[in-house]
């Protein structure tokens, strides 16, 4: 069984569909990476899953965590899962932390939500953590405030806050969005050696597939809300089948072989308040015919562990 | 830390001494006391003799350079009508002022945040606009027309309260709660910004990712943060615990430093105005002075600015 298994996911901002059924599993100490331009709905599925989005939201749908909807949970009960099974980090370390407590003191709260610690025990934890996520002079930092870190410092230390609880998963919302590439490598390495390390499974969210496909072993496409193409990194590197997933990866540059131009994907994201009735990516698409205006595809088998919402998927599969 | 105290003081002292040049200027050029003290029939000799008792017929500088020599020394000068010292004058009128804007204080503080805070954590409820709704009233209605309708109701009216003067407790509730509406009024709407704007940061967020119940969440990570801005506009309130019942003490006739300053005023009673403007001066600033130390001690980044400032 799954660990997390998220169906028919939906979330609408005052009537307005931010996401429009998003069907997700992620397994006991699993990798996942969910990429798509910004606005698509990666980082709205974790806020809803989790409870964490403002009350104007209208969220629909199902999310399991080892077989208990989160969704209708009441409020103490979503506590405990919040950081203490799920954890989430976010873009920007430096406003992620509260400017006024001690950084200690912020990673010593979830140990005592979590672990019942408290005074020295929670500080010699926290000290224990920041250590971990190769935090320097780490007994010293435990004292210091938010603006007296670097970007990539404070990240290690949401990270160490992530960890204080234990989770079974820990979601990263674009956690290296914001910081320099060296810092950025630095981070990911340290969340892949946490993975191993803990055995706990990562969700990570990205624009950028360069970076996930480094970290995770299975990647989901989104599009305008919905997941569009999802695969093993490999398989998805080696075989897209979305036209929206072909554009992405003509985007990136190729490390090796001769430059060439990059190759843009026409057009844009369709506004949410006019969403087409159709595929999303219709607009945009170059196979784009009769069936696609019709109705949103549905996801189609590829192969083993490989789907793609799109009317294409199905011909490959006939003509496989 | 000590230098930045240091500058904070030696600026709030520049303040002072700029209003009470101030002041002994436009009190100055703006009528002549003599006149008004004893009356524009009295004879000419009487006349010069009462400026020349009181200086007056000296040239402004001179009569500035003694007024503030005497000033240094810890003299305020004297009533020009009464022949008292004008500081005897003022402080035994600072308990019947105080007896009014303390608890005006409590009423702003003990209404106007957690309305505020309510009104926030509640946004765009009934209740928030109810809140927000009284709170434009509030602060829109001038206080002596607040003052006004209150006594039309509750002292002619209903009879239940007296109309003004000073007496038992009971004649304190009207100009207490008119003095008290106005600041609760803006308290509120402040405090409520300032939480809406705390409540928006992502670190609130992340205190919620990290499993915080919300009432915690409010607690310990949104008012800390709320309570910089704040700190601002109470300082301002207990600034003007002195002066800020001028309106209010004419309306109910209270006996006060408010109603004493109406009267000096309209008497050129020179060392009585002055007197209370300097004291009023020296509260708002030393009040202004405990709020830059208090953001020091509730916001670190500003601590270790001027940490860094003093080195």
């Amino acid at each position: 069984m799954s660990l997390v298994s998220i169906r028919g996911l939906a979330v609408a901002f005052d009537g307005v569909a931010a996401l429009r059924g998003v069907d997700i599993d992620i397994p006991r100490g699993g990798a996942l990476g969910m990429v798509g331009e910004s606005g698509c709905g990666k980082s709205v599925t974790w806020l809803a899953a989790l409870g964490l989005l403002p009350s104007r939201a209208r969220v629909t749908g199902s999310v399991m965590l080892d077989g208990q909807e989160l969704l209708a949970a009441p409020a103490p009960a979503l506590d405990r899962v919040r950081g203490g099974r799920i954890a989430m980090i976010f873009q920007d370390p430096a406003s992620s932390l509260n400017p006024v407590h001690r950084l200690g003191k912020q990673v010593a709260e979830a140990l005592r939500m979590h672990r019942g610690m408290a005074g020295a025990a929670a500080r010699a934890e926290a000290k224990r953590l920041f250590d971990q996520v190769g935090i320097p002079d780490a007994a010293r930092r435990l004292d210091a405030y938010p603006h007296e870190l670097s970007g990539g410092q404070n990240q290690r230390v949401m990270i160490a806050m992530a960890l204080a609880g234990q989770p079974e998963l820990l979601v990263a919302d674009e956690p290296t969005t914001a910081l320099d590439v060296t810092i950025q490598a630095q981070i990911l390495h340290l969340l892949n050696r946490l993975r191993r390390e803990t055995g706990m499974a990562l969700v990570l969210i990205s624009h950028d597939l360069g970076v996930v496909s480094e970290t995770c072993e299975d990647v989901a496409v989104m599009y305008a809300g919905r997941i569009v193409e999802q695969a093993t990194a490999d398989a998805l590197f080696a075989a897209p089948t979305h036209p929206y997933t072909q554009g992405l990866l003509a985007a990136l540059p190729p490390i090796d072989g001769p430059r060439r131009r990059l190759a843009a994907i026409p057009g844009g994201v369709p506004e949410p308040w006019a969403m087409p009735r159709g595929c999303a990516f219709a607009p945009r698409c170059a196979h784009r015919h009769g069936h696609c205006d019709a109705e949103a595809p549905a996801h189609h088998p590829v192969a083993q562990q490989h789907s793609a919402a799109c009317v294409l998927a199905t011909r490959e599969l006939v003509a496989a | 830390m000590l230098r930045f105290i240091a500058t904070r003081f030696a600026r709030a002292l520049v303040t002072i001494v700029m209003v009470v040049t101030f002041a002994f200027v436009v009190l100055r050029l703006s009528g002549d006391p003599a006149l008004l003290i004893m009356s524009v029939d009295a004879p000419p000799e009487a006349i010069a003799a009462f400026r020349q008792a009181w200086g007056l017929d000296e040239p402004l500088w001179q009569q500035y350079l003694k007024y503030f020599g005497a000033i240094v020394q810890g003299d305020l000068g004297r009533s020009m009508r009464d022949g008292r010292d004008a500081i005897v004058l003022v402080t035994e009128r600072i308990p019947a002022t105080l007896a009014l804007t303390l608890p005006a204080l409590a009423i702003k503080l003990g209404i106007g945040i957690p309305a505020g805070v309510y009104a926030a954590l509640h946004r765009n409820s009934l209740t928030d606009r109810l809140v927000m709704t009284t709170a434009v009233l509030g602060f829109t209605v001038p206080s002596f027309v607040l003052g006004l309708l209150l006594v039309l109701v509750f002292a002619v009216q209903l009879g239940w309260l007296p109309s003004g003067g000073q007496g038992t407790w009971r004649h304190a509730i009207l100009p207490v709660i008119t003095l008290g509406v106005g600041g609760a009024a803006v308290l509120a709407r402040f405090t409520r910004s300032a939480m809406l704007e705390v409540l928006g940061q992502p670190y609130i967020r992340t205190a919620s990712a990290k499993g915080v119940p919300w009432r915690l969440v409010v607690r310990g990570h949104a008012l800390p943060n709320a309570a910089i801005p704040t700190v601002t506009i109470v300082g301002f309130m207990v600034g003007s615990l002195i002066a800020g019942a001028v309106v209010v003490e004419s309306v109910f006739s209270w006996p006060g430093v408010g109603r004493l300053l109406v009267v000096a005023v309209a008497n050129r009673d020179l060392a009585v105005v002055q007197c209370i403007l300097l004291l009023v001066a020296a509260t708002m600033v030393t009040s202004n002075l405990v709020v830059d130390l208090l953001y020091g001690a509730l916001d670190p980044r500003l601590r270790q600015m001027r940490a860094g400032g003093a080195h």
